[in-house]
């Protein structure tokens, strides 16, 4: 307080030569500090004592969502209320209120895709967006040279990224951690810049447009009707996604990814072949970027490089932390969160991002694990019956 | 009675120091053998070019499954080696820590099951069977290996003593024919010491798996085993009963110096 005593107070003008004396900003730089410190004290307290819970029961620290999920009747309903709001969303909002939609929607599967690399397989992928890239410009080249039609390039962009995800993982095989982290981060600034300087292949900066958006059995849809359109075929890809991914996470495979997570001399001493376990996750992984990447395509109807910088693959990733690594319900709504957030905060403009990054720094701050923490599904047994529940 | 694990002429070099220096081991079928020798020894390094975790510089290493034949298993994968019927628990304990009892022992049926991407994604039948058979059988493991009130607990959350057992739990799951366990009453009371050493020789009669262990609890080695390794600086220099072992005068040296005059 006293340090800041000459800044704060004294004040010379310098034109008429005199001397102002401010005392009362001493008051105020003394009543902020003391706000300031509160807080900083409670923060404190609440880490520590957060970290007792933690250690007493892991039960007991089961949040809302979680809770939602894991008891069936309440897991029923609330599928029931989110279905119900998700179908009758584009008419009850405007066309930009469905785009964003649209686009937070496509976040959820780039989630969920970049969680089976990151989540469960325990490798940190920087160069998720190249994927992404390869789904859409395979529909749009596919587009350009052949003229074909969406739904035919909808699997082939996901093949196309398949591919590319197997060929960025077979020279980091041997990779862990930040080196890992290292390579991918240069695959993904490789793909951009390959696709910006590449004229003849790709048309550099200036991209790709003219891409048809999907028809529905050959009619041809009005603006606003593919926009709707557009955000039911994002549902229904949302909800394969999460049938599939949660179906993967306790299979054989799924327990293989999370076992090399754990630890994977012992993964290998078990027998399984850390080499496929890792292509699988990535080309696992990527597909469903392909995916996405085709209706990025078809939704902006124009691709450039520029929509594919490392800001969106440390987007994605922060979908994944945020949402609670490993989680596919705290993924959905991670990536809500954080599409539709700076959305929504353009009410306050100029200040959007600021107040987005205080949001992000608080949400760290209470919750480092996430929204909703990781509790994996695990099994149970029961002799009674014999028969596996699984929580 | 041929050997079902032979090593020859097995040599390992970290640059210049010789780790492990022309290795000639037999293990004999439905046994108990040994391995001792000082720290530094060499002992888990052999391990460890038993189960493809190092290539050695120099060598070979044979395996003969029972009922199959004898061949050349150097250099192979990890994974390989586990398939082949060659399973191993870890000096410091390598458990899946974040997944269940029950769940680390089904990662080590993983070998012995073969479902793929499309059968998790469609659950058809076959695969929901072989889901269903794994369960169970990881359960009748972990039920024999005195585990089944912990099933659903988190490994990391095991008593120390349990995480050795479910480690060994593990590493049957996998269907080996022989069992290499390194130091596995390494931190034990005497108590659990003594249930270990019931364990291992229920492993070798009722389960029928050899083993082939790695321990420095002597009184343990040798109330348990058939035969005896000794090695020091990577060379062998004994072999035979624990009997046998004991009056060695070469031991001796080893275990206890030069200019002891016993």
């Amino acid at each position: 307080m006293f340090l800041t005593f000459p800044i704060m107070v004294i004040r010379v003008d310098t034109i008429e030569k005199t001397i102002q004396w401010r005392l009362m900003n001493m008051v105020y730089v003394g009543l902020g500090s003391f706000v300031l410190s509160f807080v900083w004290h409670y923060l404190l307290a609440k880490g520590v004592s957060n970290r007792k819970v933690r250690a007493d029961d892991e039960k007991g620290r089961m949040s809302f969502v979680q809770r939602v999920a894991s008891e069936k009747r309440l897991s029923v309903h609330a599928i029931a209320i989110v279905a119900v709001v998700a179908v009758a969303f584009p008419f009850i909002s405007s066309t930009y209120q469905t785009n964003i939609m649209t686009t937070a929607l496509m976040y959820v599967v780039l989630g969920l895709g970049l969680n089976i690399v990151v989540g469960q397989a325990g490798l940190l992928n920087l160069g998720y967006v190249a994927f992404y890239a390869a789904g859409a410009y395979t529909y749009a080249l596919l587009y350009y040279h052949f003229g074909v039609g969406f739904w035919l390039a909808l699997p082939l962009g996901a093949l196309a990224a398949t591919i590319l995800g197997i060929l960025l993982a077979l020279p980091v095989l041997r990779l862990q951690g930040d080196y890992l982290a290292i390579v991918t981060l240069g695959f993904g600034e490789i793909t951009r810049i390959v696709l910006e300087n590449w004229n003849e292949f790709s048309f550099g900066p200036s991209g790709i447009s003219g891409i048809p958006r999907p028809g529905l059995f050959g009619m041809e849809l009005g603006m606003q009707e593919a926009q709707i359109y557009l955000y039911f075929l994002m549902i229904g890809l949302c909800i394969v996604t999460i049938f599939v991914v949660n179906r993967l996470q306790d299979s054989r495979i799924g327990r293989a990814l999370l076992a090399l997570r754990e630890d994977e001399i012992a993964c290998e001493a078990m027998g399984i072949d850390k080499t496929r376990v890792k292509l699988t996750a990535f080309a696992l992984g990527s597909t469903w970027a392909g995916l996405v990447g085709v209706i990025f395509a078809a939704k902006t109807t124009f691709v450039n490089p520029a929509s594919f910088t490392f800001l969106e693959s440390a987007m994605i990733l922060s979908i994944v932390v945020l949402g609670g690594t490993g989680s596919i319900i705290g993924i959905v709504i991670g990536a809500l969160v954080l599409i539709l957030l700076p959305e929504y905060l353009r009410a306050f403009s100029d200040y959007r991002m600021l107040l987005f990054g205080i949001i992000m720094v608080i949400m760290m701050v209470f919750r480092p694990q996430g929204i909703v923490t990781g509790v994996r599904k695990t099994y149970e047994f029961h002799t009674e019956d014999d028969k596996i529940k699984r929580l | 009675m041929s050997a079902i694990l032979e090593t020859r002429n097995l040599s390992m070099n970290f640059g210049g120091l010789k780790a492990l220096d022309r290795l000639n081991i037999d293990i004999p079928p439905g046994q108990i053998t040994a391995l001792i020798g000082p720290n530094g020894a060499g002992k888990t390094t052999l391990f460890n070019c038993i189960t493809g975790i190092y290539s050695p510089t120099a060598g070979d290493i044979f395996i003969t499954p029972p009922g199959g034949r004898r061949k050349q298993m150097t250099g192979l994968n990890i994974h390989r080696v586990t398939e082949s019927g060659v399973a191993r628990t870890f000096q410091n304990i390598r458990l899946f820590p974040g997944m269940t009892v029950l769940e680390n022992v089904i990662v080590g049926r993983h070998c012995r099951t073969n479902s793929g991407i499309l059968g998790a994604i469609l659950r058809d039948r076959s695969t929901m069977e072989e889901e269903k058979s794994t369960v169970a059988r990881s359960y009748e493991i972990l039920q024999s290996m005195g585990l089944a009130e912990h099933v659903n607990l988190l490994a990391r959350n095991l008593p120390y003593g349990l995480q050795r057992r479910l480690e060994i739990a593990r590493a049957i799951a996998t269907e080996p024919f022989l069992l290499l366990l390194d130091e596995p009453a390494a931190g034990m009371n005497p108590q659990e010491t003594k249930d270990l050493e019931s364990l291992i020789i229920s492993i070798r009669d009722e389960w029928r798996i050899s083993v082939f262990l790695i321990e420095h609890d002597m009184r343990l080695v040798m109330g348990l085993s058939d035969s005896v390794y000794v090695i020091d600086y990577g060379e062998m220099i004994a072999c035979g009963t624990p009997q046998e072992i004991r009056q060695n005068q070469k031991v001796i040296k080893a275990y206890l110096g030069e200019d002891v005059s016993a």
